[in-house]
This record gives structure tokens, sequence and C-alpha cells, in this order.
């Protein structure tokens, strides 16, 4: 077999590796290499030695690296690896002219004791899909449970704050309510407004048809008063305060303090989650309520521009139409909305470990699982209101 | 290492200028400024090939910012950075990257891609820069990551699952990837015990006399410097002193002098010897 050099040769640094076989006939081989033998020859290094079979079963082999000019790990790993190889197939090998300034490097990669390639534990499509199915159904329960102790654990803290009231951080409760519910009015207000233009005008396009345009009034009144008033409150606050208690706790976790907090003899629960779910539940219900007169706002304007129905027969109209139920429907369930979203921010917060990636995750995660429990109590709420005739 | 095989390991990308000689890294003239505040004035610094150099110099000195100004991270106000030969800020983009390709850096606390096992960590630079089939950078990646001293297992492993120690033998096993020249480290034992911190530094010796490497270390570490150190670069008054821990020792500074015959550099230096 001839010399295989790779790359191009003549050049005056030192050359190309190179590999080649040579057998003398008496059932022993003799692999030389040489050149320079770094990562960058690797690619085709690696092709040619996995092509090195040598035939007859028990033949003696001879490595010879006498001429081997450089040599690096991915080298000295190549090489090992080829040696390990041609052992395993029943030859005798013999590796020969090792450089006492490459020595090193060979001891370097072989007392890794990674020079025989495990092979990764592969897995049927299947199972493996039925098995990480299974493991979030199961994290999935845990998680429930969890949230459900996590809620214990609140109670268990507004027990002891009822015993002794003096407890609570009234500063970090103002502190909260400004930051989740009075920062939240422009951008709440805006969106309310709109989503009230929004279904005005839809309403009357519809209702035209049978010449009922005022009944737009009745339309948006009960929709905003019962459902939607409360519904973007909550979508908001979930997105802009459950989202920062998560994020406010879980770098308070990564830092320390909470560990810190735990130390000093103070409770995480009553410091750094009652305060911020009693801020909500405070705050929760002026939103809902600035929420719906922003909604009908929005939907009176709009009213007396497509239909010139004028702000006087607008609030008579509403007054006819809707009663104090519908808005006390959607009244009470703020509340409840607001411990949801609270006890998931905090909880999620609380469950950051370590790392700062997984208070970005966490963040996420409490956004969405709050959204999703809001809307799920919702419909409970409609499947009880109507079960009751309200 | 006999010195023509370390030249050999890697020619330079180009012909290598006049100047690489036996530096690997020439300051010249480094000059650093932050607002009003002057960090280095005029600092020049000679690295050796295949010597383990330790920057020390006290807080708020300007170790680290020397070491990200090497690194072209930052930019200095005045002065050169040439690394291998190179000025660092007259290379085009894709011959920086070739130079960076033939450095190696563990930062502090490893930094480690979180969002990547360790083994995928190694296997960045690897991608990025070599054509290796993917089989053969697993296995690579594999070596390395035993030759920082890290079980096989750790390969699997997400950062957030290491120990602050594993996480630097991690980071060491992502520097070395790429089989560089020079490795730089910030701090490599802050933050371990003494026998860990033994433990990495004896690492870092045997890894640089087997590989070959250059290593130019930032540390506050006593008994690193007076157990791996060559020589010692001494950031002090805007400017860089180097000598042997011997030459150091002897030095009249007043800040120098504290620092090895302290009462810690009295016990690391009876420790060694």
């Amino acid at each position: 077999m001839g010399r295989v050099v790779l790359g191009e040769a003549g050049r005056m640094e030192p050359q190309e590796a190179w590999v080649e076989t040579d057998s003398d006939g008496a059932g022993a081989l003799a692999v030389v290499a040489g050149g320079r033998w770094d990562l960058r020859g690797a690619p085709r290094l690696c092709d040619r030695l996995e092509a090195l079979r040598p035939d007859g079963a028990a033949a003696a082999i001879r490595i010879d690296l006498s001429k081997v000019d450089a040599l690096d790990t991915v080298g000295a790993y190549l090489l090992a690896r080829l040696a390990d190889r041609l052992k395993a197939e029943g030859h005798a090998v013999d590796v020969t002219g090792v450089r006492p300034a490459h020595a090193a490097l060979f001891d370097a990669v072989r007392g890794t004791g990674c020079a025989v390639p495990v092979e990764p534990e592969r897995q049927h499509l299947i199972t493996a899909m039925v098995e990480r199915t299974g493991r979030a159904t199961v994290a999935m329960g845990h998680g429930a449970l969890e949230l459900v102790n996590f809620l214990g654990l609140m109670t268990v803290a507004v027990a002891r704050l009822v015993l002794h009231p003096g407890r609570l951080r009234a500063k970090s409760v103002m502190f909260h309510i400004e930051q989740t519910g009075l920062n939240a009015l422009p951008i709440l207000g805006l969106l309310s407004f709109l989503i009230g233009v929004v279904l005005a005008f839809q309403g009357a396009d519809q209702l035209r048809r049978f010449g009922a345009e005022l009944f737009v009034v009745n339309l948006l009144g009960v929709s905003i008063l019962r459902e939607i008033g409360i519904l973007i409150a909550a979508i908001i606050v979930a997105g802009r305060s459950g989202s920062a208690f998560t994020a406010q706790i879980g770098t308070m976790k990564v830092n320390q303090e909470v560990d810190a907090i735990r130390t000093l003899g103070l409770d995480p629960v009553e410091l750094l989650v009652l305060p911020r779910a009693l801020a909500l539940i405070i705050s929760m219900p002026l939103l809902a309520f600035y929420s719906n007169i922003m909604g009908l706002f929005g939907g009176a304007v709009m009213s007396w521009a497509v239909l010139d129905i004028s702000f006087g027969q607008f609030i008579r109209q509403l007054h006819g139409a809707v009663t104090i139920n519908h808005f006390v429907v959607g009244m009470v369930k703020a509340p409840v909305f607001a411990l949801v979203i609270a006890m998931v921010g905090c909880y999620e917060g609380l469950k950051v470990s370590g790392s700062a990636e997984s208070v970005g995750r966490l963040t996420t995660k409490a956004v969405v699982e709050s959204i999703f429990l809001v809307i799920v109590m919702d419909a409970l709420f409609s499947v009880a209101f109507s079960f009751f005739g309200l | 290492m006999a010195p023509d095989d370390q030249t050999a390991r890697h020619p330079a990308p180009d012909a290598p200028s006049s100047s690489e000689g036996d530096f690997v890294i020439r300051v010249r003239g480094l000059v650093t400024r932050f607002g009003p505040q002057v960090l280095h004035d005029g600092l020049d610094l000679d690295v050796r090939r295949g010597e383990v150099l330790g920057i020390v110099g006290g807080s708020g000195t300007g170790k680290s910012v020397l070491l990200k100004e090497i690194l072209g991270l930052i930019h200095p106000a005045a002065g050169r950075v040439e690394m291998l030969g190179h000025d660092m800020e007259r290379l085009s983009d894709s011959e920086r990257i070739s130079v960076q390709a033939r450095t190696g850096v563990l930062f502090q606390d490893g930094a480690l891609f979180s969002s990547m096992t360790v083994a995928e960590n190694v296997m960045v630079p690897l991608k990025e820069h070599t054509d290796l089939p993917p089989q053969l950078t697993s296995e690579i990646a594999r070596v390395k990551i035993g030759m920082a001293g890290l079980p096989p297992n750790a390969g699997r492993k997400y950062p957030s699952e290491l120990s602050g120690g594993m996480r630097k033998r991690a980071g060491l096993a992502r520097a070395l990837a790429l089989d560089p020249d020079i490795l730089f480290l910030d701090e490599p034992t802050a933050g371990l015990d003494p026998i860990g911190a033994a433990a990495f530094d004896q690492l870092i010796r045997n890894l640089q006399r087997s590989l070959g490497l250059t290593v130019c270390m930032v540390t506050h570490d006593l008994d690193s410097l007076t157990s791996i150190c060559d020589r010692i670069a001494v950031l002090i008054d805007k400017k860089i002193r180097v000598g042997t821990l011997a030459e150091l020792l002897d030095d009249p500074h007043p800040w120098i002098h504290e620092y090895f015959h302290g009462p810690r550099g009295r016990a690391a230096r009876r420790a060694e010897s």
C-alpha cells in the first residue's frame, strides 16, 4: 500500500498527517504514521483509520510513530483509539517510536479511561414517548399536590397573622398595591377601553340586521360586567405581577436571600408571600371595577360614533339591562383570581433553584399556569352561577 | 517538550511575524481608562512560550480587565496587544477568529452555557471550528472531560447539577477543546477547598506539561503562585513588575513585600519548601 499524503505536500512547514501500511509477508503488519497529527487533519485521518482493517486474524501489528512531527490530543486520541480497536479485534499490537515529548500526551489521553468509546444508551421512539408522557403526568400530579400544600402553608401563615396582627408588613403590602394596582392602571384602562370599542362595533354590526342596535348596550353591559372586565384585569395582572412575583422571589432564591430569611428565624411565606397575596387581593377588585368602567366607556364611545346612541340613552338602556347581580357575579371572582395568581407566582418563585436560567423558565411557567388556572376557575364559576340561577 | 515540537504543534495560519519569537503575548504601552480613573498607564507585559505566568495585584488594580484586554473583550484606550505574533487590533475578523481558536479561557465560575450539558458545552468550539465527524466530536469531548478530571458520567449533566469545583473542571474541558496554545485562567482556585484547589493546581500543571501549554492566570491564591507559577506579574502603580518568586521576594516595593512576606505569604512558602 502506498503512502497516503493528506493535504498539499511540498510546503516547508511540518507535513500534513499521513499513514501507510507495510506488510512484510510473514504475517506481521507495520502501520507507519507521520506528519502533523492534529485537529486540522483529524477529519481525514478519522476516515483513513476507519478503513484500516487488516486481514488475517491474529497478525502482529506494529504501529510506528517515529515519523510523527507534531501531535495534539486529537491526534493522540485517534492513534490510541486505533491501537485499542486493533487489540479488541484480536491482533497483537505494539506501539513503537513514541517521542519522549509525545509520551506525556498519550498518558494524558489514556489516563482519562475514555479511550474506549461507550455507546450512549438508545431508546425506542415509542418507549421514549410513553416514558416522557408518564413522567410528565406524574410531575403534573406532584405539581398540583405541591400547590395545594403551598395553599396550606399560606393558610397557616394567615392564621398566625390573625393571632398576631402586628406582624403584618403593612409597608410591604402598600408597596405591592402600588406596584400591582396603581401602576397597572394605564395599560389596563387602554386595553379595556379598546375591548369595549371592539365589542360594541362587532355587536352593532350583527344587531343592526334585526334593527336592534340599541341592544348593543345590553350585550356590552352583561358581557363586560360578568366576564370580560374581570378576565382582562386578571390576565393583565397575571402577565404583569404574577411574573414579577416569580422573578423577584426567584432572584432572591438565587442570591440565597430566602435562605438568609430562614436562618434569621423568619418565615419566607409570611415575609414574601403574604404581603404580595394580600396586596393583590385588595387591588384586583379595584382593577376589575376600573376595567368594567373603561370597557363600558369604550362601548359607549363606539355606540355614539357608529350608532348615534347618546351617552344619556346609553346610561338609561344600561340601567334597564343590567342588575346588581351581573356586577356582583363579576366582582366576586376578583379576589379568587387574585389569590390564584399570587399563589402561583410566589410558589414558582420559591421553586427556583441555583441557576439564573431557572428564574426565566419558572417565570414563563408561572404566567402560563396562572392564566390557565384563571380561565379554568372562570369556567367553574360559570357552572356554579348557572346552577344557582344567578 | 522540546521547543521545536511546540512551535510545530500549531503553525500560525499565515507566516508568523518576526516578533513572535519566544513570546506568545506581548503587551506594549497599554493604557486603560474608565472615565477619569486610570487603571493601567503604559503597561508592558511579555508572556513566554510554555511558561505559567501568575498575575497578582490588589483589588481594583485591573487584573481581570487586563485579561479581558488581552482577550480582546475590552478595547484599551491606548497601546498594543500582540498574541502569537499578531496585533489583535489590526487583524481582520476571520484572522482574529483563527487566533482566538488557539486560545482557551476558563472564566471564574466556568461560564458554562446553562442550557447545555457539559459534553455539549465542550462540543461547541469543536463543532464551530472543525469539520470532525459527529461521532469523533463526542469522543473527543469525552476525552477532554476526562482530562479535566471529571468522571465520564459528568458529560450528561447540566451545569446547575454540578458543584463549583466540577463546574470549573468542565469549564477547563471546554477551554481545552481546541487544543489551544495559550490557556487563560481567571482565579482558577477561588471558591475551592484547599484539597480541591491543590488538585486543580496539579491538574493545570500536568496539562500544561503534557499539552505544552502557555498558561496565563489571574490568581489570589498564594499556594498556586508558589507551587505552579514559573513567573509572577505584579500589577502595581498602574504598571506591571514581572519576576520569579525569588526575585519578587527581594523586591523592596512595600506592597510586594507585604504580599509575599505577610503571614499568608510566609505560610504558603513554608508549605512549598
